[in-house]
């Protein structure tokens, strides 16, 4: 099979590589990378030996792998993407991006790289400290080398690009008891200058002991190009704290966006994670979590809204370790024009994980003869008393509620509109942050407004 | 108003309406009555345009125009409700903003100015009144998780809210309760005027104790076979449909 180059970039570059050159241009900017950053504590380095070794062993996955079966990375492994360089953004190129939320704190990284100007730490609070190793990594807590590499898979080849390459990392500590109300607005933000680059940025959240927060996680681009964001975040909650943790990958069509997501709990932990996913020429969004204590909880919910050429992946595991776990999870598709979305949701009840409650759903609406979803829900259950159901369904428009709706004297084009936005708002619903809720709902409903509209 | 001349339709290669006669002039009501399966509720659809209906012969003009050219839509617009047998829900648009839409879109097709959402509200207020519907249920998803009889309720509310010119109400009756019943009934009455027609749509005798008909059809294996004024239905109420049955010619 030939491999099929993503859509041509508005920046002009089609020049493609053999995956091999693409490799040498890795491992020259690893080695000025290395050199850059010879003063790092040893541990950081280590890693990031560790970690360029095993990229280089493995390569990027091929479809051949059982976990990219649906999703071909060769428009990635083809292309040079040079480390991303510090840049400038303007307040006026994030502003858009902030879901009109000044109040919330906000920590913006650009091309991967902490930017204090941009951020407003100024509300944090007590219980709650948010900082970069860019700025120096003595006054981390400890959570930064506890965590940073030891819950996302280490073998796995983007994550290893990531922490081959990460310049910089956010450490979130959240102290025991401590209840944080305001949400963090994590801003990946992409410089979009018009030479091909790649940033690795990295997250770390620890929430001690019955703590509780509410991290939002935006990535986009302040304006339209070719690049790619590898990004890991990392997520270790002890017993009985809570986090709802929200991402919007917003980024540029032309961009290419491989975001993982790890997280380990603690007994009686409850991890809420929702997942936007709409930009992209290329997406993949793992996310992982271990229910490694008893009575733990995670709610993983998501909704993914393309069209055109946009090829958008989910890939989410549920790991039952221990018993009385409940987990929830729904994810929607909405996929218009050539558009090929791609679920995959594993749950895996390890024999000790007896009374395990698992429900798992994933539902997708094709608005067009082209577009394509590929669903695998993976239910693997090695114990003997547990409650687990799973289902998927691939439809189109109800033509019965279409014809409710015209019936009424509302036309084609905005019954279709509302439709949609109605398959949508159900998940969207289950969004706790009302501020988020009705800035997706908002989202949602102009996005078919103006498509529909032309 | 209303005239519908040989009109013939199928679904698939099933013809269920073969030949079907009906003139409805402005300030009456008509009921059509008939066994399960007659074409009643075929005839309901496919004068509200519903796709998947296909027209083979016949004709039906409204107010003059080819009401079959017309996408449901439009037929809307011009003043055509349908109250569905069967409300459909719409989970995630609520009543209101869903209502609100309509009757904006058909404001819009009129060239009169648009309500807004304050504007509706106080609109709503004096609607809901009509079919005695609490407020609250216009924040609910449409028809979602309502009862029956709420659904039966919500379809008069919204042809309260959108005036037509000609109601077709097709079963409303069906799955009501006597109370229900009666306040559907009062709706619809109300609603009531010289300029205005209502097609009443039923199995049974007794909805028509509360919206008394002009005139009674009694449609059978797609033909109306039978045509009457009121006292009809009372002789169908007795008497059954059998003995309008006559083998298909």
């Amino acid at each position: 099979m030939s491999k099929s180059a993503v859509t041509a970039s508005s920046t002009g570059y089609d020049q493609k590589l053999d995956p091999s050159d693409a490799m040498e241009a890795y491992a020259a900017d690893f080695a000025a990378l290395t050199t850059r950053r010879s003063t790092d504590p040893l541990w950081l380095r280590k890693q990031r030996d560790e970690a360029f070794a095993r990229f280089q062993e493995a390569g990027f996955p091929t479809m051949r792998d059982e976990d990219w079966h649906f999703t071909n990375v060769a428009p990635i492994a083809e292309r040079t993407f040079s480390l991303a360089k510090p840049a400038q953004v303007s307040a006026g190129d994030i502003e858009h991006f902030r879901l009109r939320h000044e109040e919330w704190t906000g920590v913006v990284l650009v091309n991967g790289l902490f930017s204090r100007e941009l951020s407003t730490l100024d509300r944090l609070g007590k219980g709650i400290s948010v900082r970069a190793m860019s700025e120096g990594t003595s006054d981390i807590p400890s959570a930064g080398e506890e965590i940073i590499g030891k819950v996302a898979p280490a073998n796995a080849a983007f994550t290893a690009l990531n922490a081959a390459f990460m310049q910089d990392a956010i450490v979130i500590h959240v102290s025991k008891d401590a209840s944080i109300d305001l949400p963090i607005h994590i801003m990946h933000v992409n410089s979009g200058i018009k030479v091909r680059q790649a940033s690795h940025p990295r997250v770390v959240i620890l929430g001690e002991r019955n703590s509780r927060a509410i991290v939002v996680e935006s990535f986009f681009s302040a304006r339209d190009s070719e690049y790619l964001t590898n990004a890991v975040t990392e997520v270790v909650l002890e017993e009985g704290a809570y986090l709802a943790h929200y991402k919007l990958q917003r980024e540029s069509t032309s961009g290419f966006h491989v975001g993982t997501t790890a997280v380990r709990q603690g007994r009686t932990s409850n991890y809420v994670s929702f997942s936007f996913a709409t930009g992209a020429a290329l997406s993949r969004t793992n996310i992982y979590t271990t229910l490694d204590g008893e009575a733990a909880t995670c709610t993983l919910n998501g909704l993914y809204m393309v069209d055109g050429k946009q090829h958008v992946d989910h890939q989410t595991s549920i790991e039952h370790v221990q018993p009385h776990c409940p987990s929830h999870e729904v994810y929607k598709g909405i996929l218009d024009g050539e558009s090929h979305g791609v679920f995959n949701g594993k749950v895996y009840v390890h024999p000790e994980a007896q009374k395990t409650d698992g429900k798992q759903s994933n539902n997708n609406l094709l608005l067009s003869d082209r577009a394509r979803i590929d669903t695998k829900p993976q239910l693997e259950i090695f114990a003997d008393d547990v409650k687990c159901t799973h289902g998927a369904t691939v439809g189109r428009l109800d033509e019965v509620g279409l014809f409710y709706m015209k019936s009424r004297g509302i036309g084609d084009v905005r019954a279709r509109q509302l439709l949609t936005y109605a398959f949508a708002a159900d998940v969207l619903e289950m969004i706790e942050l009302d501020e988020l809720r009705e800035a997706l709902e908002a989202m949602v409903l102009h996005r078919f407004t103006k498509q529909l509209d032309g | 108003m209303l005239e519908i001349k040989n009109l013939h339709a199928s679904i698939g290669e099933k013809e269920i309406l073969r030949g079907i006669n009906l003139t409805v002039n402005a300030g009456e009501i008509h009921a059509v009555m008939g066994p399960n399966g007659s074409g009643k509720s075929t005839l309901a659809q496919v004068i509200a345009g519903h796709p998947s209906y296909e027209v083979t012969s016949g004709s039906v003009t409204y107010d003059g125009e080819n009401l079959l050219e017309m996408d449901p839509e439009v037929r809307a617009q011009r003043g055509i409700f349908l109250a569905f047998q069967y409300p459909i829900e719409i989970p995630g648009v609520t009543n209101s903003y869903f209502l609100r839409a309509a009757y904006n879109e058909i404001r819009k097709s009129r060239n009169e100015p648009e309500l807004d959402p304050l504007e509706f509200l106080d609109l709503m207020e004096a609607k809901t009144k009509i079919v005695e519907m609490d407020q609250t249920m216009m924040n609910r998803s449409v028809n979602t998780g309502f009862s029956g009889g709420e659904k039966k309720r919500n379809e008069i509310l919204q042809m309260a809210v959108l005036e037509p010119r000609l109601a077709i109400l097709d079963e409303t009756d069906s799955g009501l309760d006597i109370d229900a019943l009666k306040i559907v009934s009062n709706g619809v009455n109300a609603l009531r005027r010289p300029d205005n027609a209502t097609i009443v749509v039923t199995h049974y005798q007794r909805l028509l104790n509360y919206i008394v008909p002009d005139y009674v059809h009694v449609l059978a294996g797609g033909r109306i076979v039978r045509s009457g004024g009121k006292e009809l239905a009372l002789e169908l109420e007795e008497r059954g449909y059998d003995w309008l049955m006559e083998p298909a010619a």
